[in-house]
């Protein structure tokens, strides 16, 4: 039985080819050109990369962007080109380091949100019944609380000295799985009683195949979409607990360094340079990672492209 | 009166019936949201290895000339008043029980103050903030996103929203201190920090109310600016859907004003998702509005957050988020509870 109907899904119909299809790069140069917000957001993470990439190659980052590493103060010359703040940090290679830590803060909380989030949306999904209950009815007693306020109580609770990079990532973690879980559970929902799906079915594929082969492929563009605004959520998130004084003390993650660019009064003191490189950067984050959601918004949910 | 109108109109009584079920199960979600946000704050804080009380004493004694031998009297005394020599689950049952008095404990750092006390005091500072830049937001968000997606509008009013859109991802903390740089340091326009000027009493008349709101416009802004575009982002989405649907094409078939169609047919249905959307916002909101208090200095909750957490005044922290989940909470219940008033489309679901 199974065999008959494998077969024919075999032979793909041959394409006559009229005119050659330009190369993948070429179309993709070509949608980003076509999806503004997206081919913007995407160069600014780019240059970004590409700034800490080339920055911890040739900075000595582990020294230099720690304090009593430099002469205090400077602002901005041919030596310091971005200046040095207040403890005697070089701020160019406090930024460069700074862009590692929160990129990394960012991925590992928006990846593990976005798989847990996966994971259980499909479980909750696929199971339905008692299951579905539970992990809906958790999700949505959660939501109506502001993650950053449980995020201050348990970064409040743990010492502030032990507070690491890894540990702010867990943090923000721990309350950011719930929007994840409730976007991939709907979508599955609606996927799972297509007609792809119940042919799926029909010609003897078992659930694992049909949730790796048939649901996920096209799930790909909601869950690079959860991904995007979970690791949004993570540094933006991060960035506020850093300034309340709740982050890793040592390091020059960029909120820190506006944090304690702040606690020395740098703008009264006329050290403007300090806390105008963590701001100009944060902002260049925030807005190339929005740029990047609306663009997916809009592979995501076709409707909206009618407003372009 | 009422029973002849229900005798003449019976399935208005299986109305109020379902009306009540639905207020019930409402009510019943935000009692679940406030126990788990209670038994959260009680719990994370025990299981971290470090005792807050003798944390705060630790520091004290740092500054102050206790002796070791005095501090552990001290801590032992307060331990047994706080109830930390008790039963995890005796202490768990207490602090219900004070909850449910609003009683969340005395400052450690302000001592004789209760956190009630210092909650209430700084209130009404964010109240004032997150109120006016919440509904200011939501009208200026939703008019720009309604305008950018309406086919007619001339062109540079449908880029118009492209500025608030990008702004909207920029953490309000940072379009803040933007502006404090800006506006207040560079251009000295308006002042930099501060509920009201120094020198000045708090008291109701004109000069200091007018004082006061110089103060507030730039962390007002600092919030308007950060979340225009998020409405106004989601209503050009909903805009978008609306201009497709067949009563739209009919009312603009049977002649009606273009005015007439954009106000009642287009922007009308396109709001009250809006709505529902302001219920899921007030988490953020607050959490916004709690950061760029700190950033200013305003004497709100924020602030009051903020201080306490810098001098490890726990039952303050504890307290306070306690305060504002309860307050989201039951702010989300409300709009729950008016949205259908609001759009007769929407039907008290019964299960």
């Amino acid at each position: 039985m199974s065999a008959t109907i494998t077969s024919p899904a075999a032979g793909a119909p041959a394409v006559p080819a009229p005119f050659q299809q330009p190369p993948r790069r070429v179309l993709v140069a070509r949608y980003l050109r076509r999806n503004k917000s997206l081919g913007v957001g995407i160069a600014i993470v780019i240059f970004l990369t590409l700034f800490t990439i080339i920055g911890s190659v040739t900075i000595d980052t582990a020294k230099k962007a720690y304090p009593l590493a430099v002469k205090t103060k400077q602002p901005p010359s041919a030596q310091f080109p971005l200046g040095t703040d207040w403890y005697g940090r070089d701020l160019l290679a406090a930024m460069v380091r700074g862009l590692w830590q929160t990129a990394v803060i960012g991925f590992l909380a928006g990846a593990a949100a976005t798989a847990l989030g996966v994971v259980l949306g499909f479980i909750s999904a696929y199971y339905g019944g008692a299951v579905d209950k539970t992990i809906t009815g958790i999700c949505q007693v959660l939501q109506p609380i502001p993650p950053f306020l449980i995020q201050v109580i348990i970064a409040g609770s743990i010492d502030k000295r032990s507070v690491t990079i890894y540990t702010m990532a867990l943090i923000v973690f721990l309350l950011s799985w719930m929007g994840p879980t409730l976007v991939i559970r709907a979508q599955v929902l609606s996927m799972k009683e297509r007609m792809f799906v119940n042919v799926a079915k029909l010609s003897g594929m078992t659930n694992l195949e049909i949730i790796f082969k048939e649901l996920l492929p096209n799930l790909l563009p909601f869950i690079a979409a959860s991904f995007v605004s979970a690791v949004f959520g993570a540094i933006f998130a991060s960035f506020g607990l850093s300034v309340l004084g709740l982050g890793p003390m040592r390091e020059p993650l960029i909120g820190n360094i506006i944090y304690y660019s702040l606690q020395q009064s740098a703008f009264f003191n006329g050290w403007w340079w300090w806390p105008l490189w963590p701001m100009l950067t944060l902002i260049l984050i925030f807005s190339a990672l929005t740029l990047i959601n609306i663009g997916m918004d809009e592979i995501a949910n076709p409707r909206v492209r009618r407003t372009e | 009166m009422g029973d002849a109108l229900a005798d003449a109109h019976p399935h208005l009584i299986e109305v109020s019936e379902v009306k009540l079920a639905y207020l019930a199960r409402r009510v019943l979600f935000l009692l679940v949201v406030i126990w788990v946000a209670s038994t959260i704050t009680f719990f994370i804080p025990r299981i971290s290895p470090k005792n807050p009380i003798r944390e705060r004493f630790a520091e004290l004694a740092r500054t102050g000339g206790f002796s070791p031998q005095d501090m552990e009297k001290i801590v032992a005394a307060y331990n047994a008043k706080f109830g930390l020599d008790k039963p995890v689950v005796q202490q768990y049952f207490d602090y219900m029980g004070g909850i449910l008095r609003g009683d969340l404990g005395v400052s450690l750092n302000k001592f004789p103050k209760t956190v009630w006390e210092l909650i209430m005091e700084a209130l009404p500072w964010t109240i004032v903030l997150i109120v006016t830049t919440t509904i200011l937001s939501f009208i200026i968000g939703n008019i720009v996103g309604a305008v950018s997606a309406w086919p007619k509008s001339p062109s540079w009013v449908r880029t118009l929203s492209i500025p608030f859109i990008l702004l909207q991802g920029v953490h309000p903390y940072l379009l803040g201190l933007l502006m404090i740089f800006f506006i207040a340091f560079r251009l000295k326009l308006l002042p930099l920090s501060g509920a009201y000027s120094v020198g000045i009493q708090p008291e109701l008349s004109l000069s200091f109310l007018l004082d006061a709101a110089r103060h507030q416009i730039l962390p007002a802004l600092s919030l308007i600016l950060a979340s225009v575009g998020g409405w106004a982002l989601a209503m050009r989405g909903m805009g978008v859907t609306i201009q497709g649907e067949d009563y739209v094409n009919f009312a603009e078939h049977k002649g009606l004003k273009q005015n007439t169609i954009f106000s009642s047919y287009y922007v009308r249905n396109a709001l009250l998702p809006q709505v529902t959307g302001l219920a899921l916002a007030f988490g953020s909101i607050i959490t916004a509005g709690v950061l760029v208090e700190t950033l200013y200095g305003l004497p709100g909750l924020g602030s009051v957050l903020s201080a306490a957490i810098n001098s490890n005044d726990f039952m303050v922290i504890y307290g306070i988020v306690l305060f504002i989940v309860v307050g989201v909470a039951v702010m989300m219940l409300v709009v729950d509870l008016v949205y259908p008033l609001l759009d007769p489309r929407i039907r008290y679901e019964t299960k």
